[in-house]
C-alpha cells in the first residue's frame, strides 16, 4: 500500500482533513485445558479461587513449567497469520506490584517473541480488502482479578485467571479507520477460531484489545499516539477510535499537542479518559526469567503443526469463488465463520451453490439475526436447506413458494418435501389448468385487456391474478408463456 | 554427651543396619544435643516429636529388613526448604508463621530415603549473607572459638545454622543452599565438608528462591563421604524444575575411594589475592603438596576474568532477588502491616518484614534492572558470566579439577563486619565464580588457623563431575587428618 494512495475515510476538521492511524494489540486467550506454567484448569468461570495451583498463587519456592500445548497453539496461530516462527524465544519477567499479580511479576516475552512478522488480509464491507502487518505474537500469563464490589472496605482477589495463557498479537499501525480496525479484529477472530487456538469470545474476555490511535495530515509523518487499554468488544473498539480521533483533532486544531499516554474507554459515556499517571508510570524492569530455559524447537515441530492446519478463511474464500462460482463478496461473508462455511458446503453439496449461498446469506441470516441465534442453533439444517433448493431446482416448488416453505421449515424444523406434500404447495405445471386460469382472468377483465395494448407493463397484473387463482402454485414461467400465447398480439409480438 | 552423636553419618548408617542402636535412640540423642546447644541458635524450629515419629517408623522398616539409604538418620534442614506443615521462614520476619502445604523436592527425597527430620536451621535472611547475622531470628553461633577467647564467632553463611549444627554434632548432616558460597564458606569456617553440586543437579522446587540462576541445594556433613551419601539422595531430575537436568545420579560414595592418581589438578594463579592472610596461602600450598603426593599432576592455570566475578555476582544475584522477593507483599501470606492505601500497605509491610541487608539487595537489584541501567549493569554482568564460564572451560582442557582456598579468612567475630558490606561480600571471593559458571565445588576441612580455627580448601570440577570432587576431596581429607572438634562450651 503506497502512502500516497489514501484509503479509509478522512476526517474533516475545522482546518482541513485528517487521517487516523490505528494499531491494535490483541490479547487472545489460548484455548488450552491447563494454564501456561501450571497444571491448573484454565476454564472460564468456576467459584473464585477454585482453579489455582501453588504456582499460580505465587507460593514461596514454586517454579513455572511450560505447558507445551500452549506453545503449539502459539505456533499454530503464527502459521495462520503467515508469520515468521522463531525457533528460539525467551520468557522474560515483567515486574510490577498489584494484588492480583501474586508473583510480583508477569511472565511474558519481551525481546525474543515466539512469532515474528506476519500479515493478515482484511476484508472490508465494500468488498475491498487491505493488508494489515503483524509485528509479533508472544505468549504471556494473565493476571488474576481484583473484586472491588464484595465488601465495602476490602478488595478481594480471584486467582482463577492467574497464569492463564494469553497470546498478545501486535499489529503494525496499518489501519486507517474504525471500520478497518473492526474488520481486522473480526478477521483475526475468524482466523484463531478456524485454528482452534482461541475461542474469540469477547464477552468472557477471551479476546480484548489495546488500541493505539494517532492522527495526522494526509501524507504527513505519524502523529503522537495514545493507547486505549482493554477494550472488550468490536463495537467499543470502533467507538473508542471514533471518539479518540476526534478528540485528538480537536486538541491539535485548538493549537495543543498530543502527549503519549494510556487512556481507558468508558463505554457508558462513550469517551476515552486518561489513566491516572500513577497507574502508568511503570518501569517494568524486564529481564529473562531465570526459572525457564529459552524456548526451543525444531523445524520438524513446526512441520508437524503445519500439517494439522485447517483450511483458513482466505484459502476457503478463494475456493468458494472458483469451485462454486460465488462472488468474492458472498464467499467472504460465508467464510467469516468456520461454522457458516461448513453449513454452506454441506447445504450446497450436489445443489445449485449460488442459490444456496443466496438463501444462507439472505433468508437464513435474517432469521438467525432476528432471533440472535448462531448458525449452530439454526432450526433449518444444512441438509434441509439443500433439499429445499433442490425442490426449486427440479421445479417442485417455485422460488416464491420456497419463501413460505422456508418460514415453515424455520418455525417447525420439518423437512421441506414433507411441508410441500402436506400443505399441497407443489407447483402447478399442468398447462391445461394454467391455461384455464388464464382464460378465466381474461374473460372477467375485458377492460384491462383493452388497456394492455397501450400499457404493456400491465401484463404483470395479469400474472398476479393468475397466481392468485392458483394459490401461488402455478409455475410463473408457464403462466408467462400462456399469457403471451393468448395476449401476445396485443403487445405487438 | 552420648557417644552416638560423635559418629559420622556413614557409621550411624552401619550401626542402624546392624541394629547396634535404634533410630529412636539416635533421634533422642540428637534432640537432646539440640536442646543443650540452644546458645548456638542453630535451629529456628526444633521438631523432636516429628523426629521421634519418623524414627519409630524407620525402626519398624529396619526391623523388617527394609529401609532407604538414609533410614533412621537424623538431619537438620536449612529453613529455606519448604517443609509441609512446619514453619518455613527463610530467616525472615516477613515469612514468620508461614507453614507451607507442600514439601520441597529435595527434602521429600530425603524423607523417602528414610531420613529423620530434627528441625529447621538458622540462616541469613533469604540466604543473603556470609555470617548468618542477617537472620531475623538472631545470629547462629560458631561452635568454634579462638583459643581461650570466649568471643562469639560467626559460623559463616548463609547456611550458618546448618554448619553450626553439624560441627557441634547436633545431627549427622544438614541441607544447605549455595548461591555464592553459602554451603562452602560456612563449611570451611566450621571445620566440616560441604558440596555445592552442579547447577541443575538438585531440584530447586520448594526452596525459597534467592537468585534462581545461581541457587543450588547441597549437603553439609562432617566428612566428604557423608556428603556423598547425602547428595546421592538429594540429587536427581525433577520435572517440576525446568532447570533441573535429566541425568543419572552416579554412586558418589564409590567415587570417594577412587584416589587422584593420574588426575591433573589445576591451580588458578588469579586466586592468589593480595591481603589474604598468609595462613590461607600456606594451607593452599599444603593442599597442593598433599594431592601431588597422592599421585596427582599439578598444573598452573589461568582464569583471567576472576576479578570481575564478585562485581558481576553482586549485580546478577540482587537483580534476580529483587524480582523473586516481590511476592512477599503482604497480600497472600506472611506478614501484613495493615493500611487503607495499597501502596502504603506494600511499603510498610516490606519495610517491617525485610531486614537491612535484604532491603539493600532489593534496592541494588531494582536499580540495575531499571530502564537505562539494564545494559550497563545486568547485561554486562551476564556477559562477564559468559566469560567466566569460558575461563573454566579453557582451564578444564588442561586439568580435571581446580584447587583453591574455600574462604579468605577463618571465622570472624559476630558484629565485626556487619557495618561493612563490602568486606562482608569479599567472603565469597573464592566461591562466587563457581556459581556464576554453574559448576560443582566442594569445601573440605584441611587445617587450623593460628588462632585455632578451622580452615578449608575448595575443589572445583567440571559440570556434572562431582565424582572427581569426591575422589580428590577424600584424598585431601585423609591427608589433612582433620580431627579437631570444638570445645563443648555451650553444653
Amino acid at each position: 500500500m503506497s502512502e500516497s494512495k489514501m484509503r479509509g475515510k478522512l476526517i474533516e476538521g475545522v482546518t482541513g482533513s485528517w487521517e487516523v492511524v490505528i494499531g491494535l494489540e490483541v490479547h487472545a486467550q489460548v484455548l488450552s485445558n491447563a494454564k501456561l506454567f501450571s497444571g491448573a484448569s484454565a476454564a472460564y468461570g468456576g467459584a473464585p479461587n477454585s482453579h489455582v495451583s501453588l504456582v499460580d498463587a505465587g507460593m514461596p519456592g514454586m517454579l513455572p513449567v511450560i505447558n507445551e500445548y500452549c506453545v503449539e497453539q502459539a505456533v499454530r496461530t503464527g502459521l495462520g497469520l503467515n508469520a515468521q516462527i522463531n525457533k528460539v524465544s525467551v520468557f522474560d519477567r515483567k515486574n510490577y506490584f498489584y494484588p492480583d499479580l501474586p508473583q510480583g511479576y508477569q511472565i511474558s516475552q519481551f525481546k525474543q517473541p515466539i512469532v515474528g512478522e506476519g500479515v493478515v488480509v482484511v476484508d472490508l464491507p465494500g468488498g475491498e480488502s487491505v493488508e494489515v502487518g503483524i509485528e509479533r505474537l508472544h505468549l504471556e500469563q494473565d493476571a488474576g482479578k481484583s473484586l472491588h464490589d464484595q465488601d465495602p472496605n476490602a478488595t478481594f482477589v480471584d486467582l482463577n485467571r492467574s497464569g492463564v495463557a494469553l497470546m498478545e498479537i501486535v499489529s503494525r499501525p496499518d489501519m486507517r479507520s474504525s471500520e478497518e480496525a473492526a474488520a481486522y479484529l473480526k478477521k483475526l477472530r475468524a482466523i484463531v477460531r478456524y485454528l482452534g487456538t482461541c475461542d474469540g469470545n469477547m464477552d468472557e474476555g477471551s479476546m480484548r484489545a489495546d488500541v493505539n490511535v494517532s492522527v495526522r495530515r494526509p501524507g504527513a509523518a505519524l502523529g503522537t499516539r495514545c493507547e486505549i487499554k482493554n477494550v472488550n468488544s468490536m463495537r467499543f473498539v470502533a467507538q473508542a477510535i471514533e471518539y479518540e480521533a476526534r478528540r485528538q483533532i480537536d486538541v491539535l486544531e485548538g493549537g495543543g499537542s498530543i502527549h503519549q499516554e494510556t487512556r481507558l474507554f468508558d463505554n457508558k459515556a462513550g469517551v476515552t479518559r486518561p489513566m491516572r499517571s500513577k497507574e502508568e508510570a511503570h518501569d517494568y524492569r524486564y529481564f529473562p526469567d531465570p526459572d525457564l530455559l529459552p524456548l526451543e524447537f525444531d523445524d520438524a515441530f513446526i512441520a508437524r503443526i503445519k500439517a494439522t492446519l485447517p483450511e483458513l478463511p482466505d484459502a476457503k474464500k478463494a475456493r468458494f469463488v472458483s469451485a462454486y462460482g460465488l462472488s468474492p463478496y458472498d464467499a467472504g461473508v460465508l467464510v467469516a465463520e468456520r461454522e457458516i462455511a461448513a453449513y454452506f458446503e454441506a447445504a450446497a453439496k450436489g445443489r445449485d451453490a449460488k442459490a444456496v449461498a443466496n438463501w444462507v446469506t439472505g433468508d437464513l441470516f435474517a432469521a438467525l439475526n432476528r432471533d440472535g441465534k448462531p448458525i449452530g442453533e439454526s432450526p433449518v439444517s444444512a441438509d434441509a436447506l439443500g433439499e429445499m433448493v433442490g425442490l426449486i431446482g427440479d421445479g417442485t416448488i417455485s422460488g416464491r413458494i420456497a419463501k413460505d416453505v422456508f418460514v415453515i421449515m424455520y418455525e417447525t424444523g420439518e423437512r421441506p418435501a414433507k411441508i410441500v406434500e402436506e400443505r399441497g404447495l407443489r407447483q402447478v405445471t399442468d398447462t391445461g389448468a394454467i391455461s384455464a386460469a388464464v382464460d378465466e382472468v381474461i374473460a372477467s377483465n375485458p377492460a384491462k385487456v383493452e388497456e394492455l395494448a397501450k400499457k404493456p407493463k400491465l401484463i404483470g397484473w395479469f400474472v398476479g391474478e393468475v397466481m392468485k387463482k392458483t394459490q401461488g402454485k402455478a409455475n410463473p414461467q408457464a403462466v408467462n408463456e400462456a399469457l403471451k400465447a393468448k395476449l401476445g398480439h396485443l403487445l405487438g409480438e | 554427651m552420648s557417644d552416638l552423636m560423635k559418629m559420622t553419618l556413614a557409621e550411624a548408617r552401619e550401626g542402624l543396619r546392624a541394629r547396634r542402636f535404634s533410630s529412636a535412640e539416635l533421634a533422642a540423642a540428637s534432640a537432646a544435643e539440640i536442646a543443650k546447644a540452644r546458645p548456638l541458635n542453630a535451629f529456628i524450629v526444633e521438631t523432636p516429636e516429628i523426629a521421634a515419629a519418623m524414627a519409630a517408623a524407620s525402626d519398624a522398616r529396619l526391623a523388617r529388613g527394609e529401609g532407604g539409604a538414609l533410614e533412621g538418620i537424623p538431619l537438620g534442614i536449612k529453613d529455606l526448604f519448604c517443609t509441609k506443615g512446619i514453619q518455613t521462614t527463610a530467616g525472615s520476619h516477613i515469612l514468620e508463621g508461614f507453614k507451607p502445604v507442600y514439601e520441597s523436592t529435595v527434602t521429600q527425597k530425603l524423607w523417602d530415603a528414610g531420613a529423620v527430620m530434627m528441625g529447621k536451621l538458622n540462616l541469613d535472611e533469604f540466604a543473603m549473607g556470609s555470617s548468618n547475622e542477617t537472620s531475623y531470628f538472631g545470629p547462629a553461633v560458631n561452635p568454634w572459638r579462638r583459643g581461650n577467647d570466649d568471643a562469639k564467632l560467626v559460623p559463616g553463611g548463609s547456611s550458618g545454622g546448618s554448619a553450626a549444627a553439624v560441627a557441634a554434632e547436633l545431627c549427622f548432616g544438614a541441607t544447605g543452599t549455595d548461591t555464592g558460597g553459602s554451603i562452602r564458606q560456612p563449611a570451611a569456617v566450621t571445620g566440616i565438608a560441604g558440596i555445592k553440586p552442579t547447577y541443575g543437579r538438585c531440584s530447586r522446587w520448594g526452596i525459597v528462591a534467592f537468585a534462581s540462576s545461581l541457587d543450588q541445594a547441597g549437603p553439609m556433613a562432617r566428612t566428604v563421604k557423608d556428603c556423598a551419601i547425602l547428595l546421592r539422595e538429594m540429587a536427581g531430575f525433577d520435572p517440576k524444575d525446568s532447570t533441573s537436568v535429566d541425568l543419572a545420579v552416579p554412586d558418589f560414595e564409590a567415587a570417594c575411594n577412587a584416589g587422584v592418581k593420574g588426575l591433573r589438578i589445576g591451580v588458578p594463579k588469579e586466586y592468589r589475592i593480595d591481603g589474604v592472610p598468609a595462613e590461607i596461602d600456606a594451607l593452599w600450598e599444603q593442599g597442593i603438596a598433599w594431592l601431588k603426593e597422592a599421585g596427582a599432576e599439578i598444573v598452573e592455570v589461568s582464569l583471567p576474568h576472576t576479578k570481575y566475578a564478585l562485581p558481576a555476582y553482586y549485580i546478577v544475584a540482587p537483580a534476580e532477588a529483587s524480582s523473586n522477593l516481590a511476592r512477599y507483599d503482604g497480600v497472600k501470606y506472611g506478614l501484613r502491616v495493615e493500611n487503607d492505601d495499597l501502596t502504603r500497605m506494600y511499603e510498610q509491610t516490606r519495610a517491617a518484614g525485610f531486614g537491612r541487608e535484604v532491603q539493600r539487595r532489593i534496592l541494588i537489584g531494582t536499580y540495575v534492572l531499571s530502564a537505562g541501567y539494564y545494559d550497563a549493569y545486568y547485561l554486562k554482568a551476564q556477559k562477564v558470566r559468559t566469560l567466566i564460564a569460558g575461563d573454566f572451560k579453557a582451564a578444564f582442557e588442561k586439568c580435571d579439577a581446580l584447587l583453591t582456598p574455600a574462604s579468605p579468612s577463618p571465622a570472624f567475630g559476630i558484629g565485626e563486619k556487619t557495618n561493612d558490606p563490602i568486606s562482608m561480600y569479599l567472603n565469597d571471593v573464592y566461591t562466587v565464580t563457581v556459581n556464576l559458571a554453574g559448576l560443582p565445588g566442594i569445601a573440605v576441612p584441611a587445617g587450623i588457623s593460628k588462632d585455632g580455627l578451622p580452615l578449608g580448601l575448595q575443589l572445583i570440577g567440571r559440570a556434572f563431575d562431582e565424582e572427581t570432587l569426591f575422589s580428590a576431596g577424600s584424598v585431601l581429607e585423609r591427608a589433612a587428618g582433620f580431627t579437631g572438634k570444638p570445645g563443648r562450651w555451650w553444653a
